[in-house]
């Protein structure tokens, strides 16, 4: 059986000497698609994304890029390897404009990033109008796209969100959603984590439920939306 | 003629020399508020920077005067001045490498890193008046003046004179150069929006692949630059002397952080306003009010606030009140 095309298998690990908050944890995402991990809070969602972008130790099991074993690189690198992170908070630069944050986003490249930042003003028309105005001074969900505008700029493989829609009103969450699938489509594989469970699942080509560290269930979005245990125990629904 | 003669005296003894002292504690300021921008920590060695980087100069100075190399009527400290800069980023960069990098490291509290550059600090001055000596040094040569009082009198006839001098007019031009250089620097070239993001969002600049050595070398470079320009400007303006360049500190560190630490623009405007409250809160008034007054009311005694020996009170009040009344500073920066 082929490796997914990013793969965190069997991750176990914790912050610094601390004990281990991931057990045994298993997230993948194929190519071109969304993987969308929920679970109830302190399940160690956010740890388990960001022991896949190697911001935590993993001391068991180990993250595969495309078949490549990446565990020991650091963030930075992963970066330089395709991978993009969006974190939950300060995930722009308030002080500069918004055409900074993407500049800045495709810091590492050296060719001509015209192109790519015309492709992110297409997918979030609203950042091109604001594109000298300061990012700061910008609404929640429009500093959602500058952060996952910078993110796009390096032209990642895989996107990383943490909680994108966190803190946005159920409109703007929905159009969020509608970007993050047109992203999707472009061929880049995308692995958030989503406090709106339902609306997640709901978009999601491949879902994980984690509590406490671990695995509880796996499945396509639609399984886990249909599976009576996630329903009654997880998404509070009948 | 009474209202054009006060305006002269005004601008003779308040103005100008206002301007220029500030252009000198806007240059520091800067320096300052980029190295708390970038590294996060206040650099008490930066007035002893400036006397570094200035002794560095004068030495060069002394060593084209010998020589006999020339660029008259301009000082030839300015030709000194990139060879001053020079040996002074070196020197930042060496004790970046010897001392602060270790604690960087570690992620030491910018609290050590401050008591960290008051060790550097205490260096630094033991250094330059090993070298130097601790006495007062000149080394402006040149022309003296681009307009004395005396010519200004017969230009215009009127009864007071103003002075204008060289090494106040290179102060506001090099001032104003350096000042553009370096927002022209910060916010269209590559490496200056990079120590831009890195100042507004560590974690953020180093997940987008800007490599945090590079930008604080290029931040003790910057340093360097505006600290050896303002200390050389300085000295010009005044005379070169260790101990006022330690005093420096004081109006240096208030413009700064009544201006915003961390805000390039705040630092400019803090110079300026800490300039002008010592200036004119220890300036005898008496000479502008006998003009401007009726006779009746002309002032008996010098009408001065407060002796000149209690300038650095001003800039002490100054910072207490902004710091009670306005913590991130005029222009916000961040909180101190």
């Amino acid at each position: 059986m082929s490796d997914p095309f990013l793969i965190g298998d069997r991750m176990s690990g914790g912050y610094g000497q601390g004990p281990n908050i991931l057990h045994g944890c298993t997230l993948a995402v194929e190519k071109g698609q969304i993987a969308v991990i929920v679970g109830p809070n302190g399940a160690g969602k956010s740890t388990a994304m960001k022991a896949v972008f190697g911001m935590m130790d993993v001391r068991e099991g180990a993250v595969r890029l495309d078949g490549e074993d990446i565990t020991a690189l650091s963030p930075q690198d992963r970066v330089a390897k395709g991978m993009a992170f969006v974190p939950q908070t300060n995930n722009i630069f308030t002080s500069m404009t918004v055409e900074e944050n993407l500049e800045m986003g495709a810091f590492l490249r050296e060719d001509d990033i015209s192109g790519t930042m015309g492709q992110v003003y297409d997918l979030f028309p609203i950042l091109k109008d604001k594109r000298r105005q300061a990012a700061g001074e910008l609404s929640g969900g429009q500093r959602q796209q500058v952060a996952v505008g910078r993110a796009l700029m390096t032209q990642p493989t895989v996107l990383m969100l943490d909680e994108p829609t966190a803190g946005v009103s159920p409109i703007v969450m929905d159009e969020l959603f509608d970007r993050i699938i047109e992203v999707a489509r472009t061929g880049i594989s995308i692995l958030m984590v989503e406090q709106n469970a339902r609306q997640a699942l709901e978009i999601a080509d491949k879902g994980y439920v984690l509590v406490q560290g671990r695995n509880a269930h796996t499945g396509s979005g639609r399984e886990l939306l249909e599976n009576p245990e996630v329903r009654r125990t997880f998404l509070g629904g009948t | 003629m009474d209202f054009l003669n006060a305006l002269v005296v005004l601008a003779n003894f308040v103005l100008i020399p206002a301007v220029s002292y500030g252009s000198q504690l806007a240059l520091g300021a800067l320096g300052v508020t980029l190295v708390y921008g970038i590294l996060r920590f206040s650099n008490f060695a930066h007035g002893d920077t400036m006397a570094f980087g200035a002794m560095v100069t004068i030495l060069f100075t002394w060593a084209f005067q010998a020589f006999g190399l020339s660029i008259a009527p301009l000082p030839t400290a300015l030709l000194a001045l990139p060879f001053g800069i020079a040996v002074t980023a070196g020197m930042m960069l060496l004790t970046d490498r010897w001392v602060y990098q270790f604690y960087r490291r570690h992620k030491a509290k910018p609290i050590i890193l401050v008591m960290v550059s008051l060790g550097v600090m205490f260096i630094l001055n033991g250094v330059v008046r090993v070298i130097i000596g601790p006495g007062e040094q000149r080394f402006n040569d040149g022309a003296r003046f681009i307009i004395s009082a005396g010519d200004f009198k017969k230009m215009t006839g009127l009864s007071e004179g103003l002075a204008f001098r060289s090494s106040q007019g290179l102060t506001i031009v090099v001032t104003l150069i350096s000042v553009a250089v370096l927002f022209w620097f910060l916010n269209r070239t590559r490496t200056g929006k990079s120590m831009r993001a890195y100042s507004d969002n560590e974690d953020l600049a180093l997940l987008s692949g800007i490599n945090p050595e590079k930008v604080v070398r290029v931040t003790w470079i910057i340093a360097a630059i505006l600290a050896t320009t303002a200390g050389v400007l300085y000295g010009l303006d005044k005379a070169f002397k260790p101990f006022t360049y330690f005093q420096l500190l004081l109006p240096v560190f208030a413009a700064a952080i009544v201006g915003g630490l961390g805000n390039p623009l705040g630092a400019i405007a803090g110079g300026y306003i800490i300039a002008f409250s010592e200036v004119t809160l220890t300036y005898a008034w008496k000479k502008v009010a006998t003009y401007m007054l009726p006779d009746s009311l002309a002032p008996d005694g010098l009408a001065q606030l407060l002796s000149t020996d209690y300038k650095y009170a001003v800039s002490f009040t100054i910072l207490v009140i902004v710091l009670i009344f306005k913590p991130y500073g005029l222009f916000r920066g961040k909180a101190v």
